[in-house]
């Protein structure tokens, strides 16, 4: 006991000599996201002395946009730094310091589109740690099994994923189906259908310039293709499902494509995985050929609460997450993309993660959310979005009518501008 | 419930009058001085938020800058705008079919889940009145389920529940009962399904135990006249069981209404979230918080409160119920 309080109150001065601040980081905890985060700010406090709190937050992005309106709202002191999405900065602009002075040191290393996702009026909201862009996952060995090309278009997909099921069913797995991915009424679905909208000619929701564009024939189309998926390739549940339910399914080998983003590669390939070795992803699928495959852009960034009393360690800790250092360690132990170019290059990263060299690319066209446009406003959109989309995937409404209930929703919401 | 034991403290002396009014006016005092931590700790904690609430619903505030709110009116509940080619348009929440979806939504769950939860409940409490051996370990172990926090049950059934790994569709299979896995949560039918058998689950042992406690102020001399009489046990349930428990019941059946009327997690963590299982809650929660529209979203929360007591005050009145305990 004794010795313990001489270390304790050792401790205490040696960290008081340093001036030693205790952080705290919000952060959600997927796979095995929580684990890499703890051993970095392990990494972090080794080398600063400060003390770093990690706050796991939940899985989906919609509930924990809802704590951080909260926490932001209250003018919580005790969480200094936030991981959060990259359509979130128009919304939380005000609530985060202007990091544009503290890290044009480095800035000019990240990609420029990046970067620019993540500046509001000139400010730097965040700086970005990954960025993120949704893959179709295949099982190659079925797929040679069975003397089939990746597909190339939405309707091949179908195809493909029918057969492989219907085969794999008559070979004894009755489990098994052919696609899966998220249809569960959340942010998720908004992103899921923007690609199938947009990979059609479907515009995107609400264009760059403001015009609501949803209400038209090719996304309505989009959306009934999906429609027909539900229950004949894809299980019913997937109505219900967010990225990990939809992970379960691929990882225990029971589904021949899967829609996910780039960290399911890693833990594919981990040592409990069912398909370990046995899969490899493409680029999303478009409606018919000429058409852009589009992925949606996602990815997290690192901001600093303008309500920390710890501004300067915070920022330092933001540097420190999204530093080439902790990128190329994330990209090798995650399969998280990079938001740096130079690592793209890597040998280190292009030997445990293969796929992620012909990334670069896909993420660079891939399509943004329209938060930029529709502000403080997104959510909402977001959500009345993904609600007709789910109206109509669980066969409540053809996709032309409920689009067209969606464009009068979004003009009344748009009012005089956005 | 404060504001009637404090009435009964002032009005039961009046009622009987031969207490003077020396007495009358002391005794009336200290029942303000022994009330005066428990009023003061509802002002704080209930009072305040709600009164905050209310008077939000009555401006045009946003999370990100709630001192900056001004007065709009009723604008967030209705108002309307008349154009030029005489059409009028109202908006609001009392024009917001997301709104009445909402109330029609949690007054069918509240309906179904409160009657299924008080017969189960009555039967649960009659057979736990009977004298058996190993009656208390039995009374103990009902209750877990009430016992468990409900976002943690929530998530148990959600796994249960999950079409490609749930237990539930693994046994239901394995019995023959369904030929394919069901997408329990997913489709909005049966995810209003779902989430009700959990509620019953959850809350059928907390109707048992206030019914039990209700069944065993039942005197047993009672019984035994009716034994006696020959009377058959059915008529004895209907005609001296129900009867002399009614209070108990009609209080638990409250209970459990309030706590059903502000149905959120099973909800939120159960089903997606669609227009067809959103409830109150939910919709002024998604509001307030991940819209941009405090306001609004107090509006709902007021509008949630008023409907809850409107039906509260509206049984107690069709329900003769007396909350004093007396008959």
């Amino acid at each position: 006991m004794k010795l313990l309080a001489t270390v304790a109150i050792l401790g205490a001065i040696v960290g008081g000599g340093a001036s030693a601040a205790e952080l705290s980081i919000a952060a959600n905890a997927t796979g095995k996201a929580a684990e890499f985060l703890r051993a970095r700010l392990g990494e972090f406090e080794a080398k600063t002395g400060n003390k770093v709190n990690l706050v796991t937050m939940p899985a989906s992005s919609s509930e924990q946009f809802g704590q951080y309106r909260l926490w932001l709202a209250a003018g919580n002191t005790d969480v200094d730094v936030y991981q959060t999405d990259v359509i979130w900065a128009p919304q939380l602009a005000d609530q985060f310091v202007d990091l544009t002075e503290a890290t044009k040191d480095v800035t000019a290393e990240f990609f420029p589109s990046v970067i620019q996702s993540q500046t509001v009026n000139g400010k730097l909201v965040a700086l970005p740690m990954f960025t993120d862009a949704p893959a179709i996952y295949y099982r190659k060995d079925l797929l040679e099994k069975y003397g089939k090309q990746p597909p190339k278009t939405w309707d091949e997909l179908e195809a493909t994923a029918k057969e492989l099921q219907e085969k794999e069913r008559a070979a004894g797995q009755s489990d098994f189906w052919g696609f899966v991915f998220q249809a569960n009424a959340y942010e998720g679905l908004t992103c899921n259908a923007l690609e199938w909208i947009k990979s059609s000619g479907g515009g995107q929701i609400v264009e760059p310039d403001g015009t609501i564009s949803v209400n038209n024939e090719k996304a309505a189309a989009a959306i009934d293709r999906a429609r027909g998926w539900i229950g004949t390739i894809a299980p019913e549940g997937v109505l219900a499902y967010q990225e990990e339910e939809t992970r379960g399914v691929w990882q225990t080998g029971k589904a021949a494509f899967m829609r996910n983003w780039p960290y399911a590669y890693a833990l594919g390939n981990g040592d409990d995985s069912a398909i370990k070795g046995k899969f490899d992803v493409m680029p999303l699928p478009v409606a018919a050929a000429g058409d852009q495959p589009s992925s949606s852009l996602g990815g997290w960034n690192a901001a600093v609460s303008k309500y920390s009393d710890e501004q300067e360690a915070a920022i330092e800790l933001v540097k420190f997450l999204a530093s080439s250092e902790v990128q190329k360690k994330r990209a090798v132990e995650l399969s998280n993309l990079p938001t740096l170019p130079a690592l793209y290059d890597d040998a280190d990263i292009a030997a445990s993660q293969p796929f992620m060299a012909s990334w670069k690319p896909i993420f660079q066209n891939a399509v943004p959310r329209p938060s930029a446009v529709a502000k403080v406003k997104y959510n909402e959109v977001s959500s009345k979005f993904w609600g007709a989309v789910h109206n109509t995937l669980s066969g409540n409404g053809s996709a032309a009518e409920n689009f067209e209930l969606l464009e009068v929703e979004l003009t009344e919401l748009k009012g005089d501008a956005w | 419930m404060t504001e009637l034991s404090l009435e009964s403290a002032s009005t039961v002396p009046a009622a009987r009058g031969a207490i003077g009014s020396d007495l009358r006016m002391q005794r009336v005092r200290s029942a303000w001085i022994f009330l005066a931590p428990t009023l003061f700790m509802l002002a704080v904690v209930a009072g305040w938020p709600l009164t905050r609430t209310i008077y939000f619903s009555f401006t045009n505030a946003s999370l990100t800058n709630l001192s900056g709110a001004e007065f709009v009116g009723l604008k967030n509940y209705l108002s309307w705008v008349t154009l030029k080619s005489g059409r009028t348009i109202f908006s609001g929440l009392l024009a917001d079919p997301a709104w009445w979806g909402a109330v029609w939504n949690t007054l069918k769950f509240t309906l179904i889940s409160v009657s299924v939860e008080t017969a189960l409940g009555l039967i649960v409490a009659l057979v736990l009145n009977a004298q058996f051996p190993g009656r208390g370990l039995v009374r103990a172990a009902i209750l877990i389920p009430w016992a468990i926090p409900t976002i943690v049950s929530a998530k148990m059934w959600a796994w249960m529940l999950n079409d490609q790994f749930g237990i539930l569709n693994d046994i239901l299979l394995g019995l023959g009962l369904i030929s394919q896995k069901i997408a329990w949560t997913a489709s909005p039918d049966t995810a209003m399904i779902a989430v009700l058998v959990v509620d019953v689950w959850k809350t059928t042992p907390f109707m048992a135990l206030l019914i039990l406690a209700g069944l065993q102020m039942v005197p047993g001399d009672i019984y035994e006249a009716a034994r006696i009489d020959g009377i058959h046990p059915v008529r004895v349930f209907w005609r001296l069981t129900l009867p002399l428990i009614r209070p108990a019941l009609m209080v638990a059946i409250i209970f459990r209404m309030l706590d059903s009327l502000r149905i959120f997690d099973l909800i939120y963590v159960l089903t997606p979230n669609n227009a067809q299982t959103r409830t109150m809650s939910v919709l002024a929660r998604e509001n307030l918080f991940e819209f941009d529209k405090f306001a609004y979203g107090a509006a709902a929360s007021t509008m949630l409160f008023l409907i809850i007591a409107t039906i509260t005050v509206l049984y107690m009145w069709f329900g003769r119920v007396n909350l004093e305990g007396e008959r």
